[in-house]
């Protein structure tokens, strides 16, 4: 125990010694919270639309006085057809188009309703939800001046195309991907690189030809990383609230257990990887390899799961990632307990327990 | 008559924020000579090496190598130099033909030059059988002798050669010299540092590194004569023994 | 009972290259061993399979009669291990190294603090400085001390002296021979042929085959042709001439002189030799009888 002991706070003082380690543990993180916290709460700006008005009357005149009014926009009056503001979309030079169609006056008056439509390049689905709800509560801004005294209420629909895009992914995928992203990445990469990093030093082959079980130069190498990535999960959990206003409407202790499963799984598979190179950089370019572009890609907090094809969606399935994403969106956001997400955990502590026995079968207490 | 001088160094000085590396160093190169530089680790050999090469900008004082001043001709001092340590000389994943090929396309030698002087290369090394096998695959002593040959393959002014026989067994040490001797006798000025103390013998002349000042330079029979000493070994030993600076 | 036993070692490495090539040779319990050859000649491969690091692919080795295959844990209690590589912790202080070690082998400074006060003062006025800011020589001392914090019965040194000076190599083979005294068994390897002297008994060893293993004296008695050596003004011009001549048997340079024997040895060869030299231009020649050297005999041997 007192070896264990001695040989956590070493690894500790690697840490802490190294500038180039801090940055990585704690800068990265920081970095990427603060970096889609921005591109959350940044006010979108002068973007450019085209109101096209067939019905030229005047609730239409007045709505778009209103629009052309708000900073965020910079309106162009055009009448153009459905395929013309197409064309437009694709030229990218508006990023969205308010229509009126003909008699909007005449409906709102006479029927007591009216529709506008309101169509949104989606592609960047940020963006587009941004200006559609400007839009939307300008229009309902709107409706209430339009309303005579004593007239009972009137309404106008808005329809929102989102197009290119239709699912628009929300906002809050972002926190709980980035979660995901930080502790696979921070994990791998630390333990890979720390095992390595002894081999090319030959302080392992010292550590190997000594009474110290070879395990436990693994184990005692985890547990400083496992703590670090707890510390790192708070920091995130703590700016994304702070910052970004994001939920955490479910239990924090469920939070962070499904967390520290997936810290495990990361340390499995850096001690894997760590098994099969000799050289730093090698540990280094494969932790990001086989961690930067399948999170990114099969996670679903950057591209709907749903939407690609079935391989693809079976591949997705494998990754313990994916799997984590589910439940902290469950619990985040919707607040969901134990029983809505025990088959998630339990697939979850699967694949760790698969990549730990794994790992631990594969470490070689020899050289070669 | 006088000699030709290839190096030569005027209180050249190299300074890391309050540590001077290498202090006011004083000394000429002869052409044709095996000039032997030798020193503990630490005294500051690699330094005055690298500011030689043009690798590196001196803080105070002057060189000049092959006429080209350390300052500003850097660039021209590298095309009359060649290069070899023992850490990195050849690329060990590509074969003995390409390596050749690549240095010597690197100086600049046209392609019938690189054909005729790397079959003469490859036949007074006896490498005939070995010319498309991986350098890696090569024992070191091979590898050494290969990589100074190259490293004088465009015929350079002067060559350094940074500890090029460290770990290479007794008869291959011996030969890897009479390769040194060779380029000597064409004119080739060789600047070699070594561990080995019967090397030092091989040279000309010796100079010896303590703390960063050069604390002796003469022929290796003189330099015993003034210490006092029955070998080269003793010599470095006298010399060595008062350095305050261990450094690497 | 022997420190150490090699029966038959083989080595193999991936591409077919034979590293140890039926090796055998056995150490003596208390004994400085002294393992000398070359770069490539399968000195740390040996280590390694004596450490337990690398399992051999042939052939039984045992260390402390326990066998380095099966009973590899007993043997990582007993034995003490410097690789060739400098192998501490850079960014840990001298102290937090000698802490650490004497931690993983379940024992403390103190208690064996006898064994290495001799080495440990000279690097304790730098006990608070990263190990990685250390010289040469300070970081071989430390690691010896590491190495020695558990009081092993068998230690192992993987080329200690490679890279170092010759000041510090000199301090370093004091050391040994004061462990010595202290009966721990003495592995070393070394590419300087000029270290054999200061073991034991050594073996010779080149491209994975022993050539030799005796006492460094006995080595040297068994060369078998009187050895001379000569020089004159002109050293490089001299190797030449030397090797043309017809009556010369082997002839290398060997620092300031050249070494040479002749395939029939006497006054009259020696004389005409001399003369021959001599019309060749030769002046100051210098010819005396030598006591071959380890290194001699080692490059008898490769021939």
């Amino acid at each position: 125990m007192k070896q264990f002991k001695a040989f956590v706070r070493k690894e500790f003082y690697h840490v802490f010694r190294d500038p180039k380690t801090l940055l990585l543990l704690f800068g990265m993180p920081i970095a990427q919270i603060i970096l889609f916290g921005f591109a959350l709460t940044n006010e979108i700006k002068n973007s450019k639309i085209v109101i096209v008005d067939y019905a030229q009357d005047e609730a239409s005149r007045r709505i778009s006085e209103k629009i052309e009014a708000s900073a965020n926009f910079e309106v162009a009056q055009k009448l153009l057809s459905h395929r013309e503001i197409e064309e437009a979309f694709k030229s990218g030079t508006i990023k969205m188009a308010v229509v009126f169609p003909n008699k909007f006056n005449y409906h709102l008056n006479h029927e007591g309703k009216a529709q506008i439509q309101i169509i949104a390049d989606a592609s960047d689905p940020n963006t587009a939800t941004t200006l559609s709800n400007y839009a939307n509560a300008i229009i309902k801004d709107c409706q209430k001046s339009l309303v005579p005294a004593g007239q009972k209420g009137l309404n106008i629909n808005t329809e929102v195309r989102m197009i290119y895009n239709p699912e628009l992914k929300g906002v809050y995928n972002f926190v709980p991907g980035v979660m995901a992203l930080v502790l696979l990445l921070v994990g791998v990469l630390m333990t890979s690189v720390s095992i390595v990093r002894e081999k090319e030093m030959g302080t392992m082959e010292v550590l190997l030809v000594s009474p110290f079980n070879p395990l436990l130069v693994i184990v005692s190498k985890a547990i400083p990383y496992f703590f670090l990535s707890l510390i790192n999960l708070t920091i995130i959990l703590i700016l994304s609230s702070t910052l970004m206003e994001m939920p955490i409407n479910g239990s924090l202790f469920l939070l962070y257990f499904a967390s520290s499963i997936l810290i495990l799984t990361a340390l499995a598979l850096g001690l894997l990887i760590s098994n099969s190179t000799d050289s730093q950089q090698a540990a280094m370019l494969i932790s990001l390899m086989a961690m930067l572009m399948p999170t990114l890609l099969f996670t679903g907090f950057l591209f709907p799961l749903e939407n690609m094809p079935m391989p693809l969606q079976i591949v997705a399935n494998f990754l313990p990632s994916k799997w984590y994403y589910i439940i902290v969106k469950s619990v985040m956001i919707k607040g969901l307990g134990w029983a809505s997400v025990w088959k998630e955990i339990l697939i979850l502590m699967g694949m760790t327990t698969f990549l730990v026995v794994l790992s631990v079968k594969k470490f070689k207490i020899r050289l070669a | 008559m006088e000699k030709e001088i290839v190096i030569s160094a005027h209180k050249l000085t190299k300074k890391f924020g309050d540590f001077i590396a290498t202090n006011e160093i004083t000394f000429k190169v002869y052409a044709g000579e095996i000039f032997g530089f030798l020193g503990a680790n630490g005294a500051g050999k690699t330094t005055a090496m690298k500011m030689l090469c043009g690798l590196s900008i001196p803080s105070a004082g002057e060189a000049t190598i092959a006429g080209f001043d350390v300052y500003r001709e850097t660039e021209k001092i590298k095309q009359n130099i060649g290069y070899m340590s023992q850490k990195f000389s050849l690329y060990e994943d590509l074969t003995v033909v390409e390596n050749i090929r690549f240095f010597g396309g690197i100086y600049g030698l046209s392609n019938k030059e690189l054909k005729s002087k790397s079959e003469a290369l490859i036949k007074t090394l006896g490498l005939e059988k070995e010319v498309d096998k991986l350098v890696g695959s090569l024992p070191l002593g091979w590898k050494q002798k290969l990589a100074f040959s190259v490293a004088i393959l465009h015929e350079p002014k002067i060559v350094f050669l940074d500890e090029p026989t460290g770990g290479v067994d007794p008869v291959t040490r011996r030969q890897f010299w009479d390769l040194i001797y060779d380029a000597s006798d064409r004119g080739i000025t060789i600047f070699v540092t070594t561990h080995y103390m019967d090397e030092a013998e091989y040279c000309d002349r010796v100079s010896m590194m303590v703390d960063g000042y050069m604390k002796a330079l003469d022929s290796p029979e003189n330099l015993k004569k003034t210490h006092g000493a029955a070998t080269m070994d003793e010599v470095f030993f006298d010399l060595a023994r008062g350095a305050q600076r261990q450094g690497d | 009972m022997l420190a150490v036993t090699l029966d038959k070692i083989i080595k193999v490495y991936d591409k077919g290259h034979l590293a140890v090539d039926e090796v055998s040779f056995s150490v003596k319990q208390g004994e400085l061993f002294g393992l000398i050859g070359p770069d490539g000649a399968g000195k740390t491969s040996i280590f390694r399979i004596l450490t337990t690091l690398l399992l051999p692919d042939g052939g039984k080795a045992s260390v402390m009669g326990f066998d380095v295959e099966d009973d590899f844990k007993k043997i990582r209690e007993t034995v003490g291990y410097m690789p060739g590589k400098f192998s501490l912790y850079p960014d840990l202080s001298v102290e937090e190294n000698l802490t650490f070690f004497a931690t993983l082998f379940n024992t403390t400074l103190a208690e064996n603090y006898d064994l290495i006060k001799d080495i440990y003062v000279q690097i304790e006025p730098f006990k608070d400085r990263r190990a990685g800011k250390l010289s040469g020589g300070m970081k071989q001392k430390l690691a010896l001390c590491c190495a020695l914090i558990h009081r092993p019965t068998v230690l192992f040194l993987d080329e200690p002296t490679t890279g170092v000076d010759t000041v510090s190599r000199k301090e370093f083979w004091e050391m040994l021979k004061r462990l010595k005294t202290q009966g721990i068994t003495i592995l070393v390897s070394t590419p300087y042929m000029d270290e054999a002297t200061l073991c034991e008994r050594i073996a010779l060893i080149q491209d994975g085959k022993i050539l030799s293993i005796d006492e460094p004296q006995n080595i040297i008695a068994q060369y078998p042709d009187p050895l001379y050596a000569i020089k004159s003004e002109r050293m490089s011009e001299l190797l030449k001439h030397l090797r043309k001549h017809p009556e010369i048997k082997s002839c290398f340079a060997f620092g300031e002189y050249h070494h040479i024997s002749f395939k029939k040895d006497d006054e009259a060869v020696h004389k005409s030799l001399l003369q021959s030299l001599e019309t060749k231009g030769h002046k100051q020649l210098d010819f005396k009888t030598m006591e071959p050297s380890i290194e001699d005999c080692f490059i008898r041997l490769m021939n």
